[in-house]
C-alpha cells in the first residue's frame, strides 16, 4: 500500500499539469463540450461505442480518452455498456456486411433523442476497406448520421472536437 | 546450432512413408524451405510433421487463374520449372495451390500442393494439428478448397453476407459481390450445446459492453463454473484478401497496416518483406533499424495499454492509470517522431516513410531511460500485491500441452513454457545482431501472462537502447524493382502478438495478385476457449483481456 501511495503521491494530479498549448486546448474543448453538454441534455451524456467493423486502432485512442491526460469523465462523458442507457452512438469502422444487421439493431435500441457519431475515416467514408461484397462501407450507408470524425485513427483531441460538434450540430429527433 | 537439422530426417521419414515430396524451386520462399507434394499426401504429411513435433504455422490457398508457379534463378542458378518434374496430366490448367507452413526451431518449411479448381478436395491436417481447424474452415468459406476428414465442417468466416457454393477469393468473384439487400445476422448459427440439469447459456455479443471489438461468445455454465465457451467471430470480416487483389506494394502496406491496427507496424513490416523477398529489394540497414525502433516502440505501447486493463478488470485502478498515463506520453512521442500516435503508414515497401531528425535519437535515449525508471516500481507492484495475486495466480491456466497442440505463439505461447519469438529463432535483420532474451515462464495463467509482458516490456527498452545506439547511417529508402509475374514471397515477423506470418504473389505490373496475413490470435483464440474451463464466469474478462486476441486480425 505504501508503494502504491508513494508512486501515486509521486505522480501528483498529471490532468491538470501545467499546459502546453495541447493541454489548454483540451480544457478549452473540454469545458465547452460541458457547456453544450449542460445546455442540451441537462446531464451528462451518455455514449455507448460500437465497433462495426474497425481494425481497432480507432478503439485505442478512444480507449486513451479515460486516460489520465484526458480524464473524458471530468467533462461530463462517459461510455456505458448498453445502448439502451446511451444518449450518443459512437461508432467505429467501415460496417461489415456481418455487422450491419447488429449496429441497426442496436441503433433501435437506443432511445430517442440519439446522437449518431461516425469517428475515423472508415467510419466516414469506408476509408481504406470501401464496399465490397463483405464491407457496407461508411456508417451513413447504414444508419443517419449526425457527426463525422475523420482521422485514421482520430487522435484523442480530434474525438473530443468531434463530441463537441456532434452536441452543436442541429438534432435529429429520429 | 545448424539451420534445419532436422530437415533432411523430415524428409527421410517422407520417404519411409512414401510421401513423395517433389523437388521444385526450394528457396521460392525464403527464408522457409519448400516441399512440393501430391494433394493426396497432405494428410500423412502432416502426421509426419506432428510426429516430429512441428508447429503448424498456418495454412491457405491461392485461386489464381493464371498461376504459374513462379519458380525461376535461384542464388544465380537456373532452376527447372517445377512442372517439368511432376507427372504429366497431373496439372489441370486451372488449378487451386494451397500452401501449409510449418516451423521446428526456428525454421520453416512450405507445403505446396496443387487441386484441381473444378474439385478442389485434399485431406485435412486439423485432425493432427487441431489449431488449424479454423483456418481450414476460413480457406473453404473463401476458396471452396475441401478439407476432407475435417472435424468440424461448420462455416466460420462466412456468415450470411454470401452463399455457400459461392467463393469470393475465386477469380469470377467480384470484389463488389451480389449483395443487393441488408445482410440478416447469422442466426442460425449451429452452436454446440451442452444439456443436463443445472446448465444455462449465456450468449455475449457480437456487440460488447466495453470499447472492443466484436465477436460472439456462447457460455455454458452450472453455477458460476465455465463448462464450455465457443467462440463465434467474422462478424469484422471486410475481405481484406479479396481487396488487396490489385493493389502496387504501397497500397499493399497501407492495408496490411490497417488488418489489426494495434500492430500496424508488424503488419506492415511482414507485407513489406513479404513483397521485398519477392521483388528482390534490399532495404537499406538505417530503414531496418528503424522499423525495428518502431516494432519495439508498439509492442510497449501495446503491453502498457493490456497489463493496465487486466489490472483493472480485477478492480487495481491504480495500475491501469499508471499504464495509461506511460502509454499516452508513449504515443505522443511516437506522433511527434515518427508522424502517428500508432506509427501508422511509417512502414513502407523498400524502407521507412521518414528519417529521424538529428535530435531525436537523444529525444528517444531519455524516453526509454525515463520509461524504464518509471515502470520499475510499477512493475514490482503489480508482480507482488496480494489483491492482484488472489485473482491472477491460476486463474486461467493454458497447460503447455495445449498451447504447443494449438500453436501458440507471443506471451500466449511463452506463459505457457515455449519460447519461441521469431525475433530469436528465425531472426530476420537487424534482429541477427540482437540478443533477444527467452522467457522463462510456465506457468501459464493470467499472472503468467502479465509477468511475460512485463519483461518483454524490460525487453524491449534493452534492445531499443542497442538499436539507437547502433543505428545506421544512410538513406531510409530503396526503390522497389518491380516484382515479375508470379513472384512470391513470404514474410514472418514477430509483432507484439506473436508470430505474423505473410503470404504475397505478385500478378502483371507488379500489382498484387495474394495476399494472406495470418495474425497470431489464430491460435490464441482457440486457446482462450480452453483455458477459461472450470474458471468462473466474471473471471472471463481479465482471462480474455490477458490473451487479447486481435479480432480483426482473425476475421480478415
Amino acid at each position: 500500500m505504501i508503494r502504491i501511495l508513494k508512486q501515486s503521491l509521486g505522480i501528483g494530479v498529471i490532468t491538470e499539469a501545467a499546459p502546453g498549448i495541447e493541454d489548454e486546448e483540451l480544457e478549452r474543448l473540454g469545458v465547452e463540450v460541458l457547456r453544450h453538454v449542460h445546455a442540451r441534455l441537462g446531464r451528462s451524456l451518455s455514449i455507448r461505442q460500437v465497433d462495426a467493423g474497425s481494425c481497432n486502432g480507432c478503439e485505442l485512442e478512444i480507449h486513451a480518452l479515460s486516460n489520465p491526460y484526458y480524464d473524458l469523465e471530468r467533462f461530463g462523458l462517459h461510455f456505458v455498456a448498453s445502448p439502451r442507457h446511451a444518449d450518443a452512438l459512437l461508432i467505429t469502422g467501415p460496417v461489415s456486411r456481418h455487422m450491419e444487421t447488429a449496429l441497426r439493431r442496436t441503433w433501435q435500441a437506443t432511445p430517442v433523442p440519439k446522437i449518431i457519431i461516425a469517428a475515423g475515416t472508415c467510419a466516414c467514408d469506408g476509408g481504406e476497406f470501401g464496399v465490397s461484397y463483405a464491407s457496407c462501407g461508411a456508417v451513413e450507408n447504414v444508419i443517419p448520421v449526425d457527426v463525422k470524425i475523420p482521422g485514421c485513427p482520430p487522435a484523442p483531441l480530434d474525438l473530443l472536437r468531434g463530441l463537441l460538434a456532434a452536441l452543436a450540430a442541429p438534432r435529429k429527433l429520429s | 546450432m545448424n539451420r534445419f537439422d532436422w530437415l533432411s530426417e523430415f524428409l527421410a521419414r517422407l520417404e519411409d512413408e512414401h510421401l513423395l515430396a517433389h523437388s521444385g524451386n526450394a528457396r521460392l520462399l525464403a527464408p522457409a524451405h519448400r516441399l512440393v507434394l501430391d494433394a493426396e499426401d497432405w494428410g500423412n504429411v502432416a502426421k509426419v510433421a506432428a510426429s516430429l513435433g512441428m508447429r503448424h504455422a498456418g495454412v491457405w490457398a491461392d485461386c489464381g487463374a493464371d498461376h504459374q508457379p513462379a519458380d525461376s534463378e535461384d542464388d544465380g542458378q537456373p532452376v527447372g520449372r517445377r512442372h517439368q518434374n511432376e507427372p504429366a496430366g497431373s496439372r489441370p490448367p486451372s488449378s487451386i495451390a494451397v500452401y501449409a507452413c510449418l516451423e521446428k526451431e526456428g525454421d520453416y518449411v512450405v507445403l505446396e500442393a496443387r487441386v484441381p479448381l473444378e474439385r478442389p478436395k485434399l485431406p485435412s491436417q486439423t485432425p493432427r494439428f487441431p489449431g488449424l481447424d479454423r483456418l481450414e474452415r476460413h480457406c473453404h468459406d473463401l476458396t471452396g478448397v475441401v478439407f476432407t476428414g475435417h472435424p468440424d465442417t461448420r462455416r466460420w468466416t462466412r456468415h450470411q453476407a454470401w452463399p455457400a457454393d459461392v467463393f469470393p477469393l475465386r477469380a469470377d468473384f467480384p470484389a463488389a459481390g451480389h449483395v443487393t439487400c441488408q445482410i440478416p445476422a447469422d442466426a442460425d448459427y449451429p452452436f454446440t450445446t451442452i444439456h443436463g440439469s443445472g446448465v444455462y447459456e449465456i450468449p455475449v455479443g457480437p456487440v460488447h459492453a466495453g470499447i472492443i471489438e466484436p465477436g460472439h461468445f456462447r457460455f455454458h455454465a452450472m453455477g458460476e463454473e465455465v463448462l464450455r465457451l465457443e467462440e463465434r467471430l467474422g462478424y469484422v470480416h471486410k475481405g481484406i484478401e479479396k481487396i488487396a487483389v490489385g493493389r502496387d506494394p504501397a497500397g499493399l502496406a497501407r492495408l496490411a497496416g490497417r488488418v489489426s491496427g494495434d500492430s500496424t507496424v508488424a503488419y506492415a513490416w511482414a507485407a513489406c518483406q513479404a513483397m521485398e523477398r519477392a521483388a528482390g529489394c534490399a532495404v537499406p540497414p538505417r530503414a531496418l533499424w528503424l522499423r525495428a525502433i518502431m516494432a519495439e516502440r508498439e509492442r510497449i505501447a501495446n503491453h502498457l495499454g493490456d497489463l493496465g486493463a487486466i489490472c483493472n478488470d480485477v478492480a487495481f485502478t491504480f495500475a491501469l492509470i499508471q499504464c495509461g498515463r506511460l502509454r499516452e506520453r508513449w504515443q505522443r512521442r511516437s506522433r511527434e517522431l515518427f508522424g502517428h500516435r500508432l506509427m501508422m503508414d511509417a512502414v513502407i515497401p523498400g524502407g521507412v516513410a521518414g528519417d529521424l531528425t538529428p535530435a531525436a535519437p537523444r529525444t528517444l535515449g531519455d524516453d526509454q531511460a525515463a520509461l524504464r525508471k518509471a515502470v520499475l516500481p510499477l512493475f514490482d507492484i503489480i508482480d507482488d500485491h496480494p489483491s492482484l495475486d488472489d485473482r491472477l495466480v491460476t486463474t486461467g491456466r493454458l497447460s503447455a500441452t495445449d498451447a504447443r497442440s494449438l500453436g501458440c505463439t507471443g506471451y500466449v505461447g511463452k506463459a505457457s513454457g515455449l519460447p519461441f519469438d521469431v525475433r530469436r529463432d528465425c531472426p530476420y535483420p537487424p534482429y541477427d545482431t540482437l540478443e533477444v532474451k527467452p522467457s522463462a515462464e510456465s506457468d501459464g495463467d493470467v499472472a503468467a501472462r502479465v509477468r511475460v509482458r512485463m519483461t518483454e516490456v524490460l525487453g524491449s527498452l534493452d534492445l531499443l537502447d542497442v538499436l539507437l545506439a547502433t543505428l545506421p547511417e544512410g538513406a531510409v529508402t530503396a526503390p522497389v524493382p518491380t516484382a515479375a509475374s508470379g513472384a512470391v514471397g513470404l514474410g514472418l515477423v514477430d509483432g507484439w502478438r506473436g508470430e505474423i506470418l505473410t503470404f504475397v504473389r505478385f500478378g502483371t505490373d507488379g500489382r498484387v495478385a495474394r495476399y494472406f496475413p495470418r495474425d497470431p490470435s489464430w491460435f490464441t483464440w482457440p486457446a482462450l476457449e480452453r483455458l477459461i474451463l472450470g474458471n468462473i464466469v466474471p473471471d472471463f474478462p481479465v482471462c480474455n483481456k490477458s490473451v487479447n486476441g486481435s479480432y480483426s486480425g482473425q476475421d480478415l
